[in-house]
């Protein structure tokens, strides 16, 4: 503290010190939730373009490359230049569906995390929620859309809910850490849907046995698309069931007995239950929220675009584990959740089917998106280390406007 | 426990609840083992005999009060008893392709690299660093192994580069949970991340499309003269990779060095206790240090048997595919101690063994076998058998007064 206040001596003295210090002290208390984050992904894609520069590709033209497959350039489009729009906005619109499962399986990560719960299970909710709305829409072949697409969405929360209250339920009974349980139940989920699509396994589908994939979702159950064309896999109306879910996460954290009881555990447990919140209730409550996100997030794919599922497609699946990075890159607000998930959905869909292979190696760029999440993650992890960098530019700059004042 | 009557004149650890619960779980397996090749009991009454037997081992033992050991002799006599006499109903045919002798060598090879993970861990996490992040420091060793061993020119190179790239992270990750004092769970998980992303995009820009050619120099077997043409022993343990030895000695080395030597008690001070560690003169961060880059080295080696070990050469984008995580399981179902890590490993190990096998049965209940690790680590850590606890100070960043 003396450190920094020793430079403000030197400021001209019509200027009170106590007071200019103070100030910028709580402005960079209240900047610190904006800074961090911009200056992690800053970093982070810094790095990358490091990594992509040593090994012989320019980092401009692949980072142009990605923002071009992520469809921004949609965003900045004059309206008469209809050359690429078109291109543009499907990409957009991509971007946007993986934007959909990302808002979610974020939500799902930040909801338990301000309880003081770190959910590592968002992939396996996920699953769970992807596998109970593939039964759905499978079966009740005859149902008029409306009614099937909310039975298809509700059991996929519910599933998802009940596979993530595991977790909760043994956090509060037996102290089994999350972390570990979570980890356990992905897996479980992870085979388990590997079982059930597979050959000889009860949701494999009945028109080609060889095939280890599930059946085809019936048409009655498809989410309706309102950007694009139904059949191109255009952007559906479970865009807004996200950004509702962002609206409702932010209204039940700060604006209900709830969610005035889950952050009250986050901060301090001890002092939770000394004020007569049940700490045990809440772990099961919060994981359950969250597994509710996940698995809405797996209904809106299977119903929104996907409509199938294969066993491969379980194995490579990542996008639960993206939600870790999203929830942590947002500070596991609301706004941050979403805003990050923008970033990742452009990033995710920009570097693999939306980027144009001559600009740049989508292989290529698929790993750099892992990179880029894993410097993210790491980033954010150490906020000591970036405030610190932070400061120090600060004390630069202070120490020459001291010189400059001094001379 | 200590002052046990000695009823008939039998020495008092022989009727210790601890040795009866032990014989009830040797019992409980050789229900099992004796409906399957050799031996290959026809009479579903042998299995019912020996598994009963084990089940009133555990019982006497629990009701005697060694709780774990006990439920642990309950479980193996209900599961030998239930899978013999599955087993017995089975054609002898079937029974003799899933149980050859060189299953044992299958599960020693599927067991490997959850060995080196599971002690890797537990190394860091008795220091009091929780190291999620061993997948990552493994496919960072499955790749810069193979890489090294195909540009070196040979395997020593392979096992030096990986063991270079697995503490390289592991020093990532001690920087961040000891001098940042970050959250440890997202450090590993990033540390995940990081190396799917790396691993994968070296692999493409320096191997593009192709494979890694042929012929690249592997960790040669140990053919034992003598023991290799012997009709059982041969085709199980007569042909075995180098690394697989090198893990098997690892188990009870990491248990002298961690339980009887004073390196391993400072490594467990830090892990248990870091300021009375600090007040004795430890130096809590170095440990940690020393223990979190030891913990990425032995991930390394895991992941660069699955590159350069038993399948020769050769890499695929995310190879470990979850083998960090049942390492993981495997230490946690081993209650953080190097016997019971590298049982879990074992047990771990012949599971997917045997899901290898199982589809002449069943495909599909082949698949649902490869959940099984992680359903008992599930019920390991709810502790519903005898519970499993961590460190006291496994997680915590330790700050210096």
């Amino acid at each position: 503290m003396s450190e920094q206040a020793a430079p403000t001596g030197n400021v001209p003295p019509e200027q009170e010190p106590s007071t200019d210090f103070v100030v910028r002290l709580g402005i960079a208390q209240r900047a610190g939730g904006l800074i961090v984050p911009i200056m992690t992904a800053v970093l982070a894609f810094l790095a990358g373009g490091i990594v992509v520069a040593a090994t012989g590709h320019n980092p401009w033209t692949a980072y142009k490359g990605i923002w071009a497959g992520a469809g921004f350039n949609w965003l900045f489009h004059i309206p008469w230049d209809t050359n690429t729009i078109h291109l543009d906005a499907f990409n957009l619109s991509q971007t946007l569906l993986t934007t959909t499962t990302l808002i979610l399986t974020g939500l799902a990560v930040a909801f338990p995390f301000r309880c003081g719960l770190f959910n590592i299970g968002g992939q396996g909710q996920y699953l769970v929620g992807l596998i109970v709305a593939n039964w759905v829409g499978v079966s009740f072949a005859s149902w008029p859309t409306a009614p099937h697409v909310l039975l298809g969405i509700g059991a996929a929360a519910l599933a998802g809910a009940v596979w993530a209250g595991i977790a909760g339920f043994l956090k509060a009974t037996t102290g089994a850490h999350e972390v570990i349980s979570t980890i356990m139940l992905n897996w479980i989920a992870i085979w388990g849907g590997q079982y059930l699509f597979g050959q000889g396994g009860p949701l494999q589908n009945t028109v080609n046995p060889a095939a280890p994939e599930s059946g085809t979702v019936v048409p009655s159950a498809h989410i309706p698309v309102f950007w694009g064309s139904p059949v191109l896999q255009g952007l559906d109306y479970g865009f807004f069931v996200a950004i509702a879910a962002l609206v409702v996460f932010w209204l039940v954290l700060n604006r209900t007995t709830l969610g005035y009881e889950v952050r009250a555990v986050g901060f301090n447990p001890e002092a939770a239950a000394y004020g007569g919140i049940d700490v045990r209730r809440k772990y099961i409550q919060a994981m359950a929220i969250s597994g509710a996100f996940a698995g809405l997030a797996g209904a809106l794919d299977m119903l929104g675009y996907l409509f199938q599922f294969g066993v491969l497609d379980v194995q490579a699946s990542q996008i639960g584990f993206l939600g870790i990075a999203v929830a942590l890159l947002g500070r596991n607000t609301a706004i941050g959740t979403g805003i990050a998930a923008f970033l990742f959905g452009g990033l995710l869909y920009g570097t693999t089917r939306g980027l144009n292979p001559n600009v740049f190696d989508p292989s290529l760029a698929g790993n750099l998106t892992s990179m880029i999440q894993g410097l993210i993650v790491l980033f954010v992890g150490a906020d000591i280390f970036i405030l610190y960098i932070w400061n120090a530019r600060r004390k630069l700059g202070l120490r020459r406007r001291a010189q400059a004042a001094a001379t | 426990m200590t002052n046990h009557a000695q009823p008939y004149g039998a020495p008092a650890w022989a009727l210790h609840p601890k040795s009866i619960a032990l014989v009830g779980s040797v019992l409980g397996l050789a229900a099992f083992w004796s409906a399957i090749p050799p031996f290959t009991a026809r009479s579903p009454l042998v299995p019912i005999v020996i598994g009963v037997l084990a089940i009133a081992a555990g019982l006497w033992a629990v009701t005697r009060g060694t709780r774990r050991l006990g439920f642990g002799a309950i479980a193996a006599g209900v599961l030998g008893l239930g899978l013999g006499l599955l087993a017995t109903r089975s054609s002898s045919a079937n029974l003799q392709v899933v149980f050859r002798a060189d299953l044992v060598a299958q599960v020693l090879v599927f067991a490997t690299p959850l060995t080196f993970g599971a002690i890797g861990g537990m190394v860091s996490e008795r220091s009091g660093v929780v190291n999620v992040g061993l997948e990552g420091m493994m496919l960072m060793g499955a790749f810069w192994g193979v890489y090294g061993a195909d540009k070196g020119g040979s395997w020593v190179v392979g096992i030096l580069t990986a063991l270079f790239a697995g503490g390289l992270f592991g020093l990532l990750h001690a920087y961040w949970s000891v001098h940042l004092r970050a959250n440890q769970i997202i450090s590993g998980m990033a540390i995940n991340f990081l190396a799917l992303g790396v691993t994968g995009y070296f692999f493409e820009q320096l191997y593009g499309n192709q494979n890694i050619p042929a012929g690249v120099s592997s960790i040669p077997n140990v053919k034992i003269p003598g023991i290799d043409h012997m009709a059982f022993i041969g085709p199980a343990i007569g042909d075995l990779n180098l690394l697989i030895w090198v893990g098997i000695v690892f188990v009870p080395l990491s248990y002298v060095v961690l339980f009887k030597t004073p390196v391993g008690l400072r490594v467990r001070a830090c892990g248990e206790h870091p300021r009375a560690a600090d007040t004795v003169g430890i130096n809590v961060y170095a440990v940690r240090y020393a223990a979190v880059v030891v913990s990425g080295m032995l991930a390394a080696l895991g992941g660069a048997f699955l590159s350069i070990g038993f399948l020769g050469g050769s890499f695929t984008e995310n190879m470990t595919e979850g083998r960090g995580f049942i390492a993981l399981a495997a230490m946690i179902f081993g209650n953080w101690r190097p016997f019971g890590a590298w049982g879990a490993a074992l047990l771990f190990g012949f599971s997917t063994a045997i899901a290898y096998r199982l589809p002449v049965y069943s495909s599909s209940a082949a698949t649902l076998f490869q959940a099984l690790p992680y359903v008992l680590t599930l019920i390991a850590v709810a502790g519903v058998i005898g519970r499993s606890v961590p460190p006291a100070a496994d997680g915590q960043p330790y700050v210096k007064q």
